[in-house]
């Protein structure tokens, strides 16, 4: 018997498996034959194409439109693959509504861009359902490549390092491997196992040895990777979390909301997942949206998401904000945390309202209380483990435009590395570059 | 809302739109619909003679081409003239004809050329009581082979002895229905012409192949594998017949002539053109059988609405208007100079007109970094390529460039005079104007 939203406390089952499976069914559904055809149809196929420009990893869109308007979805799928190799993961979670679509001139025109995030995904899709893998290795260069880390950036510079014919090891912490494709990215995103799913279509390109639960810091050094190999690569994220910094930080239900969607995206079952009645997440971000929205998917009450900025600064973007509003959660702004009440477990959250003067928060002494049984943290991830060796820029490894660390030898590109939005498609472009950067270098 | 009452050949109908000889006429059940739904007359699918109908292929009978979304532009067909007895048609023509009384029907034959043949056909339409024949001298394919058709239509001296029979034979108005599988449409339509016809219409389809099966490897549709060609109509045959309409219109020997105007007609405009280069009606037929009998409710609330905007109360009031306007190449002006504008209000950035232009014609448009489309006046031909390409009606405009102004692009001051072609210093054999 599910447990309904009202029960009180941390619960699982609050719905039943049906429930969970409908709530946690793909955000943008695939599209069938007949509407990627009506939404190919849509392109104009523009000179220098605006969308083209305003992707991180400058896929060909108006020439994979037209491969799928003339009937050969494959070939759309190469054109995508060969700039964006995670061109399938980044056709589901890519926030399109501030990347290519926003710019498409059917946006401007109409105000519905082409689907063009939809329409990367029939490609992609059609493509991996045949288990096909479009691109073969180089000859052998013998240069042997490091890459720590096997989220999109290290995926990305491994795959290119691998077909242009190094050989490639990627290190990672974990036992899995994909990064925050694997553990961070909303379920509804990317569903039926994709980012595994993906990983090994990726890796059929040979020439790729993966290592698992081997961390840079402990079971490895940048100077035993530096010596035992050719280039190394850094792709480590952003393995820490900020501190919340309010008192009743420590009590029972008040945890970082990474670590519960990493949960999330492990679990065998979701109906034994538990979550609060009421629940608030601290944050603005792409993570407190999913971690607010999956909350709600799994039958929380109530769900609130409380940002100490305004909306037009709130780091999701409007149509994230819209997702979380349409699935009943509740948006407050210009509020931040001031103490989680309870005894030994959280119970209430008291927040403070919150002036912006000069890019400033600061409080107004009005203050307000929500019922709160769990809470989740989102208000940024940190950089963590990285070789003390690397020079920093900001709270980010320092890298030039390809990559290049202030040490030779060491590349390092996505999340962890400055420059870019924090976006999966942004990583793949950086570990794209750099894994072109230290091709050449190796073979200069 | 306008009368769009039209008279042809003396034959009323409420609306100058009939359906063309083709399926949708092709028997009681669908003309009634038609009429239900608002059709002003209709032509009917084109009988043959007594004795054992045809028989159409059991394959696939038509192959098309579709726009964006799939919209059909063109449809091609191997079906022939009507598959069912001859007795079968004119009863029901008959008791149509007789229920209707305000609407046009008129009877499509085709039968062998031999006189006795349509001795022995036309007093049975004669007797159904419809308003008038059509002689289909056009199917491209199927009856063609068998001497009939376009094979017909193809040689003049056929097209005058027939309808001078029918003329003979028949009281009614006579309409000629021509093929456009010809090099000089006027040849066959002064044939009619001299045979006494009252009127010409067209025109029947275009011989083609709309695609090849790659897998196959036969042309489609196909039947059993193989293929044939077959008549080509819908809207991408309309510059065709109108074209074709306008050299009939505007021939010394055929000018007058009542032309019934076929081709492509899909909504009220493309009606209105063709009965502005010269037609007194139109006919449909794919529009028809695209969308079904309903179309016919836009073309008459879009005829209307456009003569009352224009204060027309008859059709009659222009048709043929635009036939003056109609003339060679060597005498359009050649001191009209026009300039492409671009509307930055209306312009998405899509890039397209400078693709055309700046690849394929005469680098003549300016793209700024930040995506900022301008015409360059010294470099702009006016070719209207940019506006045609230009996903975004009337963003991009041609602006008359006024006499007395300068033409940047050959820097001499446009005149307001007319000249032409035939007086041009680079023509050879120029008559030196006066
Ligand atoms: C909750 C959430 C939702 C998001 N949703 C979206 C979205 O919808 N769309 C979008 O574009 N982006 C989204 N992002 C951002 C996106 O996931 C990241 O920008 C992207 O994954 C960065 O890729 P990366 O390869 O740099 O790092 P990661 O994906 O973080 O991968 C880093 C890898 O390095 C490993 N690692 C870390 N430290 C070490 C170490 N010391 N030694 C060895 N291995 C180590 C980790 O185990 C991990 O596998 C989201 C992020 C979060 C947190
Ligand atoms: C399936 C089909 C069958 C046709 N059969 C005849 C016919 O029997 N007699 C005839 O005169 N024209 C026939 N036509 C030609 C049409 O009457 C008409 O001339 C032609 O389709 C062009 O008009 P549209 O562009 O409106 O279709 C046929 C056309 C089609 C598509
Ligand atoms: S901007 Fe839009 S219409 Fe233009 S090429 Fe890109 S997807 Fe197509
Ligand atoms: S009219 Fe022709 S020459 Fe002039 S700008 Fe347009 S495409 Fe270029
Ligand atoms: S084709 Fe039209 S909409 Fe596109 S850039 Fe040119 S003027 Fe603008």
């Amino acid at each position: 018997m599910a447990t309904s939203h009202q029960a009180s406390g941390i619960q699982a089952a609050r719905l039943d498996a049906a429930g969970i499976a409908e709530n946690f069914s793909d955000l943008h559904p695939a599209y069938d034959a007949h509407e990627a055809a009506v939404a190919a149809d849509r392109c104009y196929f523009c000179y220098d194409a605006p969308c083209m420009t305003a992707c991180p990893t400058s896929i060909d869109i108006p020439q994979f439109i037209r491969e799928i308007q003339a009937g050969h979805p494959e070939s759309a799928a190469r054109t995508i693959l060969e700039q964006n190799i995670l061109g399938g993961m980044c056709a589901r979670v890519c926030p399109t509504e501030t990347l290519c679509e926003e710019v498409c001139v059917r946006e401007t025109a109409e105000g519905k861009p082409v689907e063009i995030g939809r329409l990367q995904r029939y490609a992609t899709d059609t493509l991996m359902e045949k288990g096909e893998h479009p691109f073969t290795r180089a000859a052998s260069t013998g240069k042997k490549v490091a890459v720590v880390g096997a989220g999109p950036a290290g995926l990305a510079a491994a795959h290119r390092l691998a077909m242009l014919g190094h050989d490639v090891v990627v290190y990672d912490a974990r036992s899995k491997a994909g990064g925050l494709n694997e553990f961070g990215i909303a379920a509804y995103k990317s569903t039926n196992d994709f980012a595994a799913r993906e990983v090994d279509w990726l890796l059929q390109i040979g020439g790729i040895t993966m290592d698992y639960g081997r961390k840079l810091g402990a079971e490895l050094s940048l100077d035993g990777l530096t010596s035992a190999y050719d280039a190394v690569f850094l792709s480590i994220g952003l393995a820490g979390v900020n501190a919340l910094r309010a008192p009743g930080e420590d009590k029972d239900g008040v945890r970082d909301a990474v670590e519960f969607i990493a949960e999330l995206r492990q679990a065998e079952d979701l109906t034994a997942l538990p979550v609060g009645r009421n629940v608030v997440v601290i944050g603005g971000g792409m993570t407190a949206v999913d971690a607010a929205v999956q909350s709600k998917l799994l039958g929380a009450e109530n769900v609130t998401i409380a940002y100490r900025r305004s909306r037009e600064e709130m780091g999701a973007s409007r149509f994230e904000q819209d997702l979380a509003a349409s699935k009943g959660v509740k948006l407050m702004f210009n509020v931040m945390p001031k103490a989680v009440l309870g005894n030994g477990a959280a119970a209430e959250i008291e927040l403070e309202y919150t002036d912006v003067t000069d890019g400033k928060v600061s409080g107004t002494g009005e203050t307000v209380r929500l019922a709160a049984d769990q809470v989740f943290k989102a208000i940024g991830q940190t950089l963590e483990g990285q070789p003390d060796a690397l020079e920093l820029e900001g709270r980010k490894i320092k890298v030039s435009e390809t990559g290049r660390t202030s040490m030779a030898g060491v590349w390092a590109g996505g999340d962890c590395a400055s420059g870019g939005e924090d976006l999966t498609v942004t990583a793949v472009a950086e570990g794209r570059d750099a894994a072109m950067d230290i091709h050449s270098s190796l073979m200069g | 809302m306008a009368d769009l009452t039209t008279e042809f050949l003396g034959i009323k109908s409420p609306n100058p739109f009939w359906l063309a000889s083709a399926p949708p006429t092709d028997k009681e059940y669908n003309v009634r619909r038609a009429f239900e739904a608002g059709w002003g007359g209709v032509v009917w699918k084109t009988l043959g003679s007594e004795g054992p109908p045809v028989v159409n292929v059991n394959g696939p009978r038509y192959g098309a081409i579709w726009g964006a979304d799939r919209r059909l532009l063109g449809l091609n067909n191997i079906e022939l003239i009507t598959d069912r007895p001859l007795q079968t048609n004119l009863e029901e023509i008959t008791r149509v004809k007789k229920d209707y009384p305000d609407r046009a029907v008129i009877v499509s034959i085709m039968v062998p050329c031999e006189e006795q043949a349509w001795k022995d056909i036309l007093p049975q339409v004669e007797a159904t009581g419809a308003d008038g024949i059509e002689l289909n001298f056009g199917c491209p394919h199927g009856m063609a082979e068998r001497g009939m058709g376009s094979a017909v239509g193809q040689v003049p001296e056929y097209i005058q002895m027939v309808t001078e029979w029918c003329k003979k034979y028949y009281s009614k108005p006579v309409i000629v229905k021509l093929t456009p599988n010809i090099t000089d449409i006027r040849h066959p339509a002064r044939a009619a012409n001299a045979g006494n016809a009252d009127a010409v219409s067209l025109i029947n389809t275009i011989n083609s192949i709309t695609s090849v099966d790659l897998d196959s490897m036969a042309p489609e549709p196909t039947i059993g594998g193989k293929g044939t060609h077959g008549g080509y109509c819908g809207p991408a045959v309309k510059p065709i017949a109108l074209n074709m309409v306008a050299e009939i219109s505007r021939d010394a020997q055929t000018r007058g002539l009542p032309i019934s105007a076929i081709g492509g007609v899909t909504t009220w405009r493309d009606a209105a053109e063709f009965m502005a280069m010269g037609a007194g009606n139109v006919q449909v037929c794919t529009a028809a059988m695209t969308y079904g009998f309903n179309v016919v409710k836009e073309m008459i609330s879009g005829l209307s609405n456009w003569m009352d905007e224009k204060g027309y109360t008859s059709t009659q009031d222009f048709i043929g208007m635009a036939v003056p306007n109609v003339t060679d190449w060597q005498y359009l002006d050649l001191n009209y100079v026009t300039k492409a504008k671009i509307s930055q209000d209306d312009c998405i950035k899509c890039g397209r007109c400078f693709a055309a232009c700046e690849d394929t014609s005469h680098q003549a448009i300016a793209m700024s970094e930040d995506r900022v489309f301008t015409v360059k006046d010294d470099e702009c031909v006016a070719c209207n390529l940019c506006v045609n390409v230009c996903p975004v009606e009337n963003c991009i405009t041609m602006v008359e460039v006024p006499a007395g102004q300068i033409d940047e692009r050959t820097g001499e001051v446009v005149s307001g005079d007319y000249a032409n072609w035939t007086t041009h210093p680079n023509n050879p054999s120029a008559t030196a104007a006066e």
